[in-house]
């Protein structure tokens, strides 16, 4: 291993100690390794070490067509694997130049912004557990139940949705998805507020967390860092506020900013960005209301699959069916990059296609592992508790850090 | 386009009078002040109800673990309630998400640092066979280099389904022999992975 | 809805780099221009730099291959101006065999994972930068995997019969 310091003094005293924050640790949420070279309890210098779950998703993006990359997608960050899919459909949508009607933007805000609650769930349960505080986590994991029965009404699955196609989405949202999300919005602002009552203003929390892992504007931005932690630091960087997607212009929301980027402001930010999505996801029921109720996808019948029942009894949608999955459709020879805001940061999507019917090079622009990489200089000069707790305010997620 | 539902918009009180199943007794000999049975029986049930998993978690099924765990599945009711971390403690080996070849010689070394008697269940479709990764740098099963007891198939398993596994290495554990590791079948295994 | 239009943002670089820039296209609005690996450092801190365009957010490093071109490999910038909300992508193509290009590290701190994994997938050298080594994959590995010619699937599996899949 490169890059440690080498102690050429025989004392003892002068000593360091090498611990390894290895792959599998409990605080270290997903597989990543950290070697940390200690003086008692303060780091001296740290080594990551990452690649633990690389499964090659640009290369096998190079050898699927494009509806057969969302399930890679929902693998990324797969706390929020609906942001993921819609970030991908949008991407695509923007290669062929499809335009989404209202309703169909309306339903993906509805569907991302629940992600981006239930990742932020996670993240700040989480941070709650690695300062030993359990009872949080506990019952905010109730709401993740909650929103992970409103993916099933959707689309069936729990946590790697692969919700939506591109066009739009495959079936439209029946009434007991809505009777659930309305259950949850007035459920969740309750234990939301029991939850920032059992942290926000308690004495060890803040002890734990305050002035812990500071980091100005300057160094954020020079290490490409984006999302709540960038936010936490003064940076108001929001890719729905910047370069508005799926119809985000219409809506009225805050982007909570912090001050000075320590743990418990990315604490914060982290819930008030719930509170906030709460609040887009109300706007959004409102705004349902006046648009037709049966639109849930645009009208492509060049990449969005007919009905089967029309593909069982009419020639022209058989046609259709065939061509979209032997990919006869040709698509545009260009590259795109389109952005979408995670729950970590910008994520974004660099497709260069080819004509056919995979693309050429995909590559995904990961927050986590862009955000991870300051992490070892960050954490010299720390104490190990605080590094644990950096870690997890960090919210890196493995997947999406080796893709 | 509604169709019937089964559940949850209208939760109903949960009955937990008589609901609440107790071990049942193995057969044997009973007297008065004394009971009389087969030792494997005993350790058996006793093994059964109190397995210390290790979460290996490393991707998206580590989140369904998450799930199972938390009050909603509640894996604890199994007896599974002291995860441990540390192999040492650790009785079940639960893998949990895709496991990449430079993953693969740590998963080896934490199973080995496990003291017998041990049991692995392969969590997910990564973990059982590759999963939807048939790349270069997955190991396409763990079973190429630990040996595995129970597979949990899906992508990633409902919290039954981890749970089901969990039932079926239950019936695995109260039903082998109390020196699991004596068996000339089991040396053999473990002497095809190259492990004494 | 940036503050200056591509259109300007292209007359200030082409004063400052006379002839030393191509324009590709601005495919979906995207100014992408392509320099050759002597100005990239030059062009790239001119972009950080400047007090109108204050391009200081690095979004991402990535590559290409293109294995029937002439050059080969090409890396891939994309910049973001955060207080104009402009982006711009840039390209640097190099033959195969002389894969170099001088390191972005000193400009912004990001590039140093971003130009790891460009290494480890593509095998492009960043001179300068201050710890190249493999990041994703295992460090003994001796191919660049993302390159075309390298298979997706792991070769020594002897367990996938071609006959059940239809090869």
């Amino acid at each position: 291993m490169q890059n440690h310091p080498v102690y050429t003094d025989n004392d003892p005293q002068n000593e360091l100690s090498t611990l390894n924050l290895g792959p599998t640790h409990p605080a270290t949420h997903g597989v990543f390794q950290n070697v940390l070279q200690l003086d008692g309890e303060r780091i001296v210098s740290g080594v990551s070490t990452i690649g633990y779950i690389h499964r090659a998703f640009e290369k096998i993006a190079e050898h699927r067509p494009f509806y057969q990359i969302t399930p890679l997608t929902d693998r990324l960050n797969y706390c929020s694997s609906p942001i993921n899919n819609m970030g991908w459909h949008m991407t695509v949508e923007k290669l062929l130049g499809i335009e989404m009607p209202k309703r169909v933007d309306y339903l993906r805000v509805i569907v991302m912004e629940l992600a981006r609650i239930s990742d932020h769930i996670v993240c700040n349960g989480v941070l709650g557990v690695d300062t030993g505080a359990f009872t949080g986590f506990l019952y905010m994991m109730e709401y993740r139940e909650a929103i992970y029965e409103i993916y099933e009404e959707v689309c069936g699955s729990r946590l790697t949705t692969n919700i939506g196609r591109i066009g739009g989405f495959e079936r439209n949202f029946n009434t007991i998805a809505f009777d659930k999300l309305r259950k949850f919005l007035k459920t969740f602002p309750k234990t939301l507020k029991e939850f920032e009552s059992l942290f926000n203003r308690n004495r060890i929390f803040i002890d734990r967390t305050r002035d812990v892992a500071a980091v100005t504007a300057e160094d954020a931005l020079s290490y490409s860092w984006s999302g709540p932690i960038l936010r936490a630091t003064g940076v108001d960087y929001d890719v729905r506020a910047m370069n508005p997607y799926s119809s985000y212009e219409d809506f009225e929301f805050e982007v909570p900013v912090g001050t000075n980027g320590d743990v418990y402001n990315r604490f914060l930010v982290r819930n008030e960005e719930m509170w906030q999505s709460l609040r887009i996801i109300e706007q959004a029921l409102a705004k349902l209301e006046k648009e037709p109720t049966d639109i849930f996808h645009a009208d492509v019948p060049d990449f969005y699959l007919p009905p089967k029942e029309e593909v069982y009894n009419n020639m022209e949608a058989l046609i259709y069916h065939f061509k979209i999955v032997m990919g006869e459709v040709p698509t545009p020879t260009t590259e795109v990059y389109h952005s979408v805001e995670g729950a970590n940061g910008e994520l974004g999507f660099y497709l260069v296609n080819d004509g056919g019917r995979s693309p050429y090079r995909l590559h995904f622009r990961r927050p986590s592992f862009i955000n991870y990489q300051m992490y070892a200089p960050m954490s010299r000069g720390m104490l190990l508790s605080d590094a644990i707790i950096n870690m997890s305010s960090l919210n890196v997620i493995a997947g999406e850090l080796d893709a | 386009m509604a169709r019937p539902v089964r559940f949850n918009i209208h939760p109903i009180q949960a009955d937990t009078k008589d609901n609440i199943s107790l071990a049942n007794m193995p057969e044997g000999y009973t007297g008065e002040g004394f009971f009389a049975t087969n030792l494997n029986n005993v350790v058996g049930l006793a093994r059964k109800n109190s397995l210390w998993p290790l979460p290996f978690a490393t991707s998206c099924c580590g989140i369904e673990f998450m799930a199972t765990m938390v009050s909603h599945y509640d894996l604890a009711r199994f007896g599974a309630e002291r995860l441990s971390f540390s192999p040492r403690q650790a009785d079940l080996l639960m893998v949990m998400g895709t496991i990449s070849k430079k993953m693969g010689p740590v998963l080896r070394q934490v199973y080995l640092q496990m003291a017998e008697p041990r049991w692995v269940m392969a969590v997910g479709a990564c973990a059982s066979s590759g999963g939807i990764f048939d790349t270069y740098s997955v190991l396409q099963g763990i079973d190429e280099v630990i040996p595995v007891d129970v597979y949990v198939p899906g992508c990633p398993p409902r919290p039954e389904a981890i749970i089901d596994g969990f039932m079926a290495i239950q019936k695995l554990v109260q039903t082998e022999t109390l020196r699991r590791r004596s068996e000339p079948q089991y040396q053999k295994l473990l002497a095809s992975y190259g492990i004494q | 809805m940036g503050k200056f239009s591509n259109e300007e943002l292209l007359n200030k670089l082409n004063a400052e780099f006379p002839e030393q820039l191509t324009v590709v296209g601005e495919p979906f609005g995207l100014l992408t221009l392509e320099t050759g690996r002597e100005n990239i450092i030059a062009v790239l801190s001119y972009l950080k730099n400047d007090a109108a365009l204050q391009f200081i957010y690095l979004t991402d490093i990535t590559a290409i291959h293109y294995p029937e071109e002439e050059k080969q490999i090409g890396v891939i910038y994309h910049l973001h101006s955060l207080v104009n909300n402009v982006r711009v992508r840039i390209k640097v193509f190099m033959a195969d065999g002389d894969v170099h290009i001088p390191t972005a590290t000193e400009l912004w701190n990001g590039a140093n994972w971003m130009e790891r994994e460009t290494y480890d997938l593509f095998g492009v050298i960043f001179d300068g930068h201050p710890d190249l080594r493999r990041i994703l994959n295992v460090d003994d590995m001796t191919a660049f995997p993302m390159r075309k010619e390298f298979p997706l699937e792991d070769p020594n599996r002897v367990d996938k019969k071609d006959y059940f899949f239809g090869r």
